[in-house]
């Protein structure tokens, strides 16, 4: 990945670029209007947040029992993205939800579990940061818990009745509205593929600079 | 793998009972913006560029932390690489 | 084999602790002082909050039992009994679960006390249906006390052990929490909703089987260096 890396960031940049006019151009939603167009960025963002919570587990649990530095580097990574796609997710939900529903926030199934995943990724990058030795394992063992926390993130809106639109939805979006719909959604996750590449390099040149201290030492 | 299947399978069959099931508070489906009171409402153009921004600060921010975090690693490579050839 | 070495350690911990029974006495006072606080905090005209009483009584469970974790890992820190347990030529799946009894045992003994004195404060009939509430109790403790064992084994070596087993256990444990409390809250209703109980309890039940299964596994590589 490192070397498609540059075309990669210039795809991304274009693609962002391009964004606001796919997104303008979408069809307009008869019982939300103008402001349903959050949903372009709001639900793929969603997606890769629960994308990067399964990478980080499976990397995790990968390590835990195989331990693969490359895949320590690439659950960190992966936690970090969460915690980023995480804060898009729930900072765009109430912007939509204060015109959909009339309130910010509702502690229904949905929301109450990105937020507990989100904290579970928080909390491992307090860990790997704060816990000392064996922060690693401890980190991965964290991960791979709240990994078990994202199908029911998914599922919930299927299961009980609520307020946040279904997954069906996607499935069954108008025509009009596909288009930009899985534009933003190939845009977000190249840009996940880039974060994550230039995250891991930074990781693997804190790993070498340790080890060069470390010989420093000997 | 014999474990791994006897969990699925618990889970699913203790979880059966709980999914057949709804709450008895249903909640409705969405209330469209139209049945608020106006004076309620928020300008929608207003919560969509809201929106974009947060999700441009946000991702710059990320991208400034991992640049201003490689930087300081490289530096210290760079300062380290220097004070090993003159031992 | 498995079940004789778990319950060697179980019996083990006991006898420890009746030795002693500090950790018993001093989880039992801080969980007494909790409720009090809670009903002297939430109070509404004067009286206290009886909505809360659902919540209350899972928010002492929790802190009570993070408490008891702590203390109970930071004791065989200090002997360094934990190295020597593993040492020993057992399953590590088996002194994981020996672990979760002893600690299980604890927290039913604080939830003895605890739920007639949140009955008495909170004017909450949690007698009302006996089977159910030590149904929603004892999954709910199953699930906390799981994933707390696990965690606070692991915390055994890190640093600032103290405030990261909060960080890491109360994200992963608040679905158990929301369960356990709705659960409760449904059971508090008059008449009591046997039917949302049940539900809930189910739900708890799944939970379990996903934690302690992910705990068993993670257990091994987790303790090993």
């Amino acid at each position: 990945m490192r070397k498609a890396f540059m075309p990669l960031l210039i795809v991304v940049a274009v693609l962002l670029a391009y964004a606001p006019v796919m997104i303008a151009q979408g069809a307009f939603e008869q019982s939300m209007g103008l402001v349903s167009k959050i949903m372009y960025f709001h639900a793929p963002s969603g997606m890769v947040m629960l994308v990067s919570a399964i990478v980080c587990g499976v990397a995790s649990a990968l390590y835990l029992w195989r331990k693969n530095p490359a895949m320590d580097r690439l659950a960190m990574a992966s936690a970090e993205l969460t915690v980023l796609f995480g804060v898009l997710v729930i900072g765009t939900g109430p912007l939509w939800a204060k015109k959909a529903w009339g309130i910010w926030w509702d502690w229904e199934p949905r929301l109450t579990m990105t937020v507990v995943g989100w904290l579970i990724a928080v909390s491992y990058l307090f860990v790997r940061k704060y816990a000392g030795p064996g922060s690693d394992k401890l980190g991965a063992a964290l991960a791979v818990f709240g990994t078990a926390n994202v199908p029911f993130i998914y599922l919930s809106v299927n299961i009980w009745r609520t307020l946040h639109p279904k997954t069906t939805v996607v499935p069954t979006l108008p025509p009009g509205m596909r288009g930009p719909f899985w534009f933003c959604a190939l845009t977000l996750f190249l840009l996940y593929l880039v974060l994550l590449t230039a995250r891991i390099h930074l990781e693997r040149q804190q790993n070498a600079l340790d080890e060069l201290y470390l010989a420093l030492e000997d | 793998m014999r474990g791994l299947l006897i969990a699925l399978c618990s889970a699913v069959l203790t979880a059966a009972p709980a999914l057949a099931q709804q709450p008895p508070t249903g909640q409705s489906e969405f209330v469209p913006m139209k049945n608020l009171p106006p004076s309620e409402q928020i300008p929608a153009a207003t919560l969509l560029v809201a929106g974009y921004s947060f999700i441009w600060v946000a991702v710059a921010f990320y991208v400034w932390t991992i640049w201003r975090r490689l930087n300081k690693v490289e530096a210290e490579m760079r300062s380290l690489a220097q004070k090993t050839p003159q031992r | 084999m498995f079940v004789r070495t778990a319950l060697l350690v179980l019996r083990k911990d006991v006898a420890i602790e009746l030795k002693s029974r500090e950790i018993l006495y001093t989880t039992l006072l801080f969980a007494l002082s909790c409720v009090l606080i809670f009903s002297i905090a939430f109070v509404k005209q004067g009286e206290p909050l009886e909505d809360a009483a659902a919540g209350i009584l899972w928010i002492a469970i929790e802190f009570a039992g993070t408490l008891a974790l702590g203390r109970t890992f930071e004791r065989e820190r200090y002997a360094e009994t934990l190295r020597a347990l593993l040492l020993a030529p057992s399953s590590r799946a088996a002194i994981y679960v020996g672990k979760v009894l002893g600690i299980l045992a604890l927290l039913a003994v604080v939830e003895v006390l605890l739920v007639p004195l949140v009955a008495l404060l909170f004017h909450a009939p949690l007698f009302s249906a006996p089977l159910l509430l030590v149904g929603l109790l004892a999954t709910g403790t199953v699930g906390f006390g799981a994933v707390g064992a696990l965690f606070a084994a692991m915390l055994v070596r890190a640093r600032s052990r103290d405030v990261m087993l909060p960080i890491l256990l109360y994200p992963i444990t608040i679905p158990v929490m929301i369960a356990g409390v709705r659960g409760t809250a449904a059971l508090l209703q008059d008449p009591p909703d046997a039917a949302t109980v049940t539900m809930w309890i189910a739900i708890l039940a799944a939970f379990d089987v996903v934690f302690v299964t992910l705990s068993l596994w993670t257990f091994e590589p987790v303790m090993t260096e």
